[in-house]
């Protein structure tokens, strides 16, 4: 049996040998032509002209282009058309691209590009929080608002009242591959190799651009040098221009940035500030909180609004908040254009409640543990309760679905309910209670934090911090229609299985765990299948790949079609055999009907020459959705992903420097399909975080343009810095829902678990003094500090 | 101009139109070799990782930043020569067990520098790889492949590339002040090399020198006074890979042996100007580990192996790794101009930011530090610990006798334009016990010698704040107190 086991990545052997192609390994037909974008250098202004002579007479310039050049749509927004490809007369961030450079070398584009002589009209440029307030620079008008209850009322009764300003900071995604894009122009369409997460939109920018349908424009993504959400929209702009240029020039282009062009024009992580206000009752209890999230959203809305939701949607995380008022602004500013990271706003919005935690334990003098626990949801209880009344639906091409789908059941009327969440949700599968149990107790966390606090007390110069932070996280696109996923299967000759799913590969190991469940399907061995490379051609209309939903959609719609053709052969055979069809079984590669045995091979040849179809598509909608984003109110999810994690650190009270000593997490990724990449997710995701939380600094100047825009000013996590005691287990458990054989979605989830290095950086902070620390993040040396000051009262 | 060097094994000559053409275009673009990636070009992040042997031995190195010419005479293994489908090196083997890649696109650059370290017998797989970022697996499964392939035996394809220098010593310290021996290894393939400007022409392309000795460079310099000199080439090579601009007139240095030596007399060290930094940490180990502690941080092994003293100090750099230490030591520096030679210390050499005192046709040679300093102590300010740039970088080094401060050195980089003394505070600690109230009560004296500025490295105001805790962290340190995270074992 394929599920459940740790097989390797699917490119593994490709990738240790460097045999693994990405974009720019393809080789191109010879006279391909390369691009690179001619950048502003100024974050706000008009445009009064742009003297290109220069650049086109540079050595290997084939063709500049401006946005007058472009015949038909200038566009690469993926939610709204405000996102020209090449400025129109405005310039509204630094890095903006301006103009295309299409040359015979990358080199050579590159030169050429900043040659350019563009005269501005300057006009002061919105670049912060502040700025952007006061000068209503917005989307969507105003804030969003969502309440349940009267959250002031219930603060202003509350024993203990808690406030304060928290503000996290941008983060660049530094997948190791850049933005990347080969169009190879066909006799009457287009061919885009892109490193998207996205295939379908870059089709539909590539087509709306050349003015041509759909089905003319094939997107291919065979695998990303890593996404992290920075691939769901930000390489629209390189296929569009690949493919603008190759219809231009009839040649093939290819398009890939320079590590420093990738960090000015590419959007990053929002920055976030939230200000809370919470009230305690005298057991510790939540009463009520107010939140108001503020959002640097950049230039072009892009995916902000979703992103902004789900930063209010998980602003309770684990714990019951019987009145809750968040207002959210989404506010518009002169530079890049802030988009989906891993975490989609989760983690500014659950960081927001912890802070809360972290903050309320101090004031009221009590164990942070012990108030996160007297504040959880309510357990589900059991370990593997029977699943709630979920219907999927999975069905194959020929397996219509019925008429009169049964909807989702309606929120329940009254939201004042325990177990419900301040949109309305019923938390139906809450077992942080056991996880946290189980992992104090791995962690030995109750001995350690006595440990340090005596260490503490001995050490002036270094103290160590030890904290405890939960993880919930909703599964399920909050835009509801994109919780669907289609694929195709074919089973050929010789046995083996070609397979297609709408799912791209960006190293989370989603093939592989894709090909697992086909094998499993089928009966067969791993090798017997292949995972081929994401296509529209193959598979149309996909969703991108993100919100941690590749495998959870995909693998059911492959399984889908694989349990079509598996019930053609098993009727096939129960004919030959003279049994039912359901006594067919399909294992360790072969086939047993009544008395007789076939290889998988030689049934599928049976199969065959009975003229029996061998490919299928299938298809998976996420029953039981419902969700009004405007109201706030609904079943956004389809169910919650959990964690935990302990995190320890030691600081220097003299320079602010840091350090993760030992981390101990146990994460819930339901009945795993595949433990190994599961546990890959949840380290990597961990370290992911961490960084965003400590070293990962992003610096604008007072003009608005980015400083720090290569690894030589801005420090992703290296291997020294990760915990050099790390201790990651699985939950053993099974999904409550109906997912693929019970599993759970692990892509995001884990990054939030580096919450719990915050806090434990907090808890040293606050051993150096009684007061609060107030640390922010990213906590770099110099903002602890500046804690360990506040601490001592300085 | 023709280069030749070894390509997997194989002899390569190769006739470079461009003496600019890095290593990565060349093996990616020319060779078509694409399993070396590039994601930074600019020595960072390592996806580039390559092996470059030569007399110094093996290690790894960034091909991105790295220009042909460097490759003259020596021998480069890619991952394609590391390992193949049918025989895979144990690190490929053991990174795909472990789980090792995601994405893969580090992974070839990882493959190859955990092969150099495993060539190597290193045994700190966090130091090996800290020239290298993954972004995907959190290192975790990396390291725990780097263990399971540490007591597989070298593959003998690895060795290979070293037995192409056998034939010459490689001592590391002469005792005496004798040169390196002049013969090149590979005596097949490297001598064909012309000399003085030969071959390379074009109007884009100056011609380029390759000298064999410090002689033959002083005499260039003289001719080409506005020439540059390319040693390790680690920051020279990002004007042409991230500012666009021309090399111009260049002498690459890496051939002059007689400038890679580091002599030990009774009095100190003489380290030559082309002593790379990973010689000269395995030579400050034992008599200033405090400095070596320092060389541990600079960069990262990749450009470790290529960047060299000379190049470090002659940069200019205010946030060089090498000059608070260096001067906190006294070190004298010696120039050299055709057959005219001088001598200063070290901090008479910078005179404001990115200005040096330094002759038309002038060149470092060789730089002299006393043996002994047991109170030198040197602390690096940064973001991250491994392959980043000081925000602030302090050097302590005074004599006590009787209790008393009887001489003070201390210099600071990242607090002014240039590397710099501390002199106001040095003449305050002078005669005064050398204990943390002294310190703690003399360390705002710093506001007197530095205003440092606000960057995205950090604002003045830190700057300032952690350069006078350092003061006192120097105090505890002198008196055995645990003063740095990084001895806190979890």
């Amino acid at each position: 049996m394929s599920i459940g086991a740790p097989l390797p990545h699917d490119s593994a052997a490709l990738h240790v040998l460097g045999t693994a192609r990405y974009i720019d390994d393809i080789p191109t037909p010879a006279g391909t032509l390369h691009l690179a974008f001619g950048l502003s250098t100024i974050a706000h202004g008009t445009i009064a002209g742009m003297d290109l002579a220069p650049v086109r007479a540079a050595p290997g310039v084939v063709a500049v282009l401006t946005a007058a050049d472009l015949p038909h749509a200038n566009d690469v927004g993926p939610a709204v058309e405000d996102e020209p490809l090449l400025a129109t007369g405005i310039v509204q961030y630094a890095g903006q691209p301006l103009f295309l450079v299409v040359a015979t070398s990358h080199l050579a584009a590159r030169k050429a590009a900043r040659l350019g002589r563009i005269d501005y009209l300057p006009i002061p440029a919105i670049l912060t929080i502040d700025q952007a307030l006061a000068a209503g620079s917005r989307y969507e008008g105003g804030p969003v608002i969502w309440a349940r209850g009267d959250a002031g009322a219930a603060i202003s009764g509350a024993a203990h009242v808690v406030e304060g300003v928290f503000e996290t900071g941008a983060q660049e995604h530094f997948y190791l591959e850049g933005q990347a894009a080969l169009a190879l122009p066909g006799e009457d369409a287009m061919v885009v190799h892109a490193s998207s997460q996205h295939p379908t939109e870059v089709q539909h920018k590539v087509a709306a651009a050349l003015g041509c349908p759909f089905h003319a424009v094939r997107v291919e993504v065979r695998r990303m040098g890593g996404g992290f959400g920075g691939k769901e929209s930000q390489g629209n702009a390189l296929a569009v221009a690949a493919a603008v240029a190759a219809r231009a020039t009839g040649r093939a282009c290819k398009m890939r940035y320079d590590r420093d062009d990738d960090m000015l024009i590419t959007g990053k992580r929002h920055d976030f500030r939230v200000v809370y206000r919470a009230g305690f009752d005298a057991e510790a209890r939540l009463c009520g909180v107010e939140f108001t999230h503020f959002l640097r959203c950049g230039w072009s809305q892009d995916l902000s609004l979703p992103v902004a939701d789900r930063a209010m949607l998980h602003a309770d995380n684990a714990y019951f908040i019987p009145a809750m008022r968040i207002e959210s602004h989404r506010l518009r500013t002169h530079t890049q254009s802030a988009t989906a990271f891993r975490g989609f706003g989760g983690p500014q919005g659950m960081i927001g409640i912890e802070r809360v935690m972290e903050h309320a334990a101090q004031v009221l003098g009590i164990d942070p543990l012990d108030l996160r626990r007297r504040n959880f949801y309510a357990e589900a209880g059991g370990p593997s309760a029977p699943p709630v009344a979920a219907t999927g639906r999975a069905f194959g091409a020929e397996n219509l679905p019925p008429e009169g789908f049964p909807g989702a059941p309606h929120p329940p009327e009254d939201i004042s309910l325990k177990q419900c969440t301040h949109y309305g949700q019923e938390v139906v599968d809450f077992e942080l209670g056991a996880i946290v149990t189980e992992l104090e107790k791995s962690a030995d966390f109750a001995a350690r934090w006595a440990e340090i606090r005596a260490w503490n007390s001995k050490s002036r110069t270094l103290k160590r911090g030890i904290a405890l932070t939960p993880v919930k996280f909703g599964i399920s696109f909050t835009l509801t229609h994109l919780n669907q996923a289609g694929a195709l299967v074919q089973v050929y000759g010789d046995g083996s299985v070609g397979l297609s799913h709408g799912g791209t590969e960006m190293g989370q190991g989603l093939h592989r765990k894709i090909g697992q469940v086909a094998a499993a399907a089928f009966g067969i061995g791993i090798e017997a299948v292949r995972v081929e490379a994401t296509d529209t051609a193959k598979v149309p209309n996909t969703s991108a790949t993100a919100a941690s939903s590749g495998a959870d959609l995909n693998g059911m719609a492959v399984k889908a079609a694989c349990d079509t053709i598996r019930g053609r052969i098993a009727g096939h055979l129960a004919g030959l055999a003279g049994v039912e069809p359901r006594e067919v079984h399909f294992e360790g590669g072969r086939v047993f009907a009544g008395a007789r045995e076939l290889a998988f091979a030689e049934a599928v040849a049976s199969a065959h020459l009975a003229r029996i179809s061998l490919s299928a598509t299938g298809f998976y909608a996420t029953p039981d959705l419902e969700w009004d984003r405007k109201a706030g109110r609904g079943r956004p999810f389809y169910y919650f992903a959990y964690g935990a994690a302990v995190s320890e650190v030691v600081i220097d009270t003299l320079t602010g420097e840091n350090r993760i000593l030992r981390a101990d997490i146990l994460h819930d990724a339901g009945a795993s399909l595949n433990p190994a990449l599961d546990i890959g997710q949840i380290e990597g995701g961990f370290v992911q975080g961490a960084g965003w939380l400590t070293t990962e600094e992003l610096v604008w100047d007072d003009a608005g343009r980015l400083r720090t825009h290569a690894p030589s000013t801005y420090k992703i996590p290296a291997s020294s810095d990760r915990p050099r005691i790390f201790n990651v287990a699985l939950w053993p458990g099974r999904n409550r829902a109906e997912t693929i054989h019970r599993s759970k979605a692990v892509g995001e989830p884990p990054l939030m678990l580096a919450i719990s290095v915050h806090q434990a950086l907090g808890a040293a902070c606050a051993a150096c003094g009684p007061h609060w620390p107030g640390l922010s993040a990213p906590a770099t040396p110099e903002a602890v500090l500046a804690a360990v000051a506040r601490a001592r009262g300085a | 101009m023709q280069i030749s060097f070894l390509l997997n094994g194989e002899t390569t000559t190769v006739a470079l139109a461009d003496a600019s053409m890095t290593v990565l275009d060349w093996l990616r673009e020319t060779r078509g070799l694409t399993g070396s990636k590039e994601a930074c070009r600019e020595g960072d992040c390592g996806a580039c990782t390559v092996m470059l042997t030569d007399t110094h031995g093996s290690r790894a190195i960034n091909a991105c930043i790295t220009l042909m010419p460097q490759l003259q005479g020596r021998a480069l293994r890619t991952v394609e020569g590391i390992g193949s489908a049918a025989a895979p090196h144990p690190v490929q083997t053991a990174l795909i067990d472990h789980h090792g890649s995601q994405c893969g696109f580090c992974t070839p650059g990882i493959a190859v520098a955990l092969a150099a370290a495993h060539l190597n017998g290193e045994a700190d797989h966090d130091a090996a790889l800290a020239g290298n970022l993954c972004r995907c697996t959190g290192y975790a499964p990396i390291i725990r492949a780097a263990e399971a392939a540490a007591g597989a035996p070298v593959p003998e394809w690895m060795q290979a590339d070293a037995a192409a220098f056998a034939s010459t010593a490689s001592t590391k310290i002469s005792s005496g002040g004798e040169g390196r021996p002049e013969n090149h290894p590979g005596d097949g393939f490297q001598r064909r090399t012309p000399g003085l400007g030969a071959g390379l022409g074009g109007a884009e392309s100056p011609p380029v020198f390759l000298p064999e000795n410090a002689d033959a460079l002083a005499a260039w310099l003289l001719a080409h006074p506005s020439g540059r000199l390319v040693a390790g080439g680690t920051d020279l090579g990002l004007t042409v890979t991230k500012a666009l601009q021309p090399l111009g007139e260049a002498a690459f240095v890496h051939r002059c042996a007689d400038l890679q030596t580091i002599t030990e007399t009774g009095a100190g060290f003489r380290i030559g100007a082309g002593v790379s930094i990973a010689d000269m940490l395995t030579a400050m180990a034992g008599a200033h580990p405090s400095f070596a502690a320092l060389l541990a941080r600079f960069a990262s092994p990749q450009i470790r192996a290529m960047a060299t003293l000379g190049g470090n100090i002659a940069n200019g750099s205010p946030i060089a790794d090498t000059p608070p230490a260096l001067i906190a030591l006294g070190a004298r520096l010696h120039l050299r101009r055709g057959a005219a030679r001088r001598e200063m210390a070290l901090e008479d050499f910078y005179l404001d930011y990115r200005k040096q005192d330094r002759a038309p046709g002038e060149f470092i040679e060789a730089v002299t530090i006393p043996a002994r300093a047991p109170n030198l102590r040197v602390y690096k300010l940064s973001k991250r610990f491994d392959q980043d740039i000081s925000t602030l970088c302090g050097a302590f080094n005074v004599a006590v006798e009787g209790g008393r401060i009887t001489a003070a050195r201390i210099a600071f980089g990242g607090m002014a334009a240039v590397p710099k003394r501390a002199r106001t505070l040095e003449a305050a600690l002078l005669g005064r016990t050398a204990d943390a109230p002294t310190f703690a009560a003399l360390a705002p004296l710093l506001a007197q010698d530095f205003t440092p500025i606000s960057d995205m490295r950090g604002s003045s105001g830190y700057r300032m704040q952690a350069a006078q805790n350092l003061c006192l962290r120097y105090a505890r340190d002198l008196a055995g107190e645990a003063v740095s995270v990084l001895e806190v074992a979890p």
